[in-house]
């Protein structure tokens, strides 16, 4: 599959709890960043920790976030960044 | 509000216990139990973590982090048909004895 974002596309973390098991935590949920790298598509996990095939794979990056918009009332450096692995489905454009 | 395993950013969970110690052998064999379900296409790293998850928070917050892989394993093995609850506490009976 052709990843949708490239890098240094602005992306937004879409937010949700579906059943089961999902890697998006929910400190990042709603959040906005810029995706820093494309890993490459990998079976959804999704799929996989409920006994699918995990199929359509899923592009994965590495989305880069300042510290101080992830965290309310962040006091160490401004310039501080998170950086997280993040499945496509978990993202829209900004 | 997040699930119980989603810890990052939860005010009250206190600061990180970074004490280095060695594992139990029943630790390593838990490890070692999974590393050969996982090897025989039995259980996926990512159906361990949604058994993991699955535990109810009370049980979850108990059980300390081999405990919980062991009990997400026995319900994974239940689940499929693998092992019932009775085969695996009779096992363990007879362990104790």
């Amino acid at each position: 599959m052709t990843p949708k974002f490239n890098i240094g596309d602005r992306v937004r973390v879409r937010v949700g709890a579906p059943p089961g098991h999902f890697r998006t935590p929910a400190y990042i949920q709603g959040k906005t960043g810029a995706v820093e790298a494309v890993h490459g598509a990998f079976p959804n996990p999704e799929s996989l920790a409920c006994g699918g095939d995990g199929l359509p794979a899923q592009a994965l990056y590495l989305v880069r976030f300042g510290q101080t918009h992830v965290w309310e009332g962040y006091c160490a450096s401004p310039k501080d960044q998170l950086l997280i692995d993040l499945y496509e489905h978990w993202l829209e454009p900004v | 509000m997040p699930r119980v395993h989603d810890r990052g950013g939860r005010p009250d969970a206190g600061p990180i216990d970074r004490t280095e110690r060695e594992l139990s052998p029943w630790e390593k064999r838990v490890d070692a139990l999974r590393g050969a379900l996982g090897s025989r296409g039995l259980v996926r790293a990512d159906e361990l973590r949604r058994a993991i998850e699955a535990l109810d928070p009370e049980t979850y917050e108990k059980l300390s982090y081999y405990e919980r892989w062991i009990a997400a394993i026995e319900a994974l093995m239940i689940e499929k048909g693998l092992l019932t609850r009775e085969e695996i506490d009779r096992k363990v009976r007879e362990d104790d004895t």
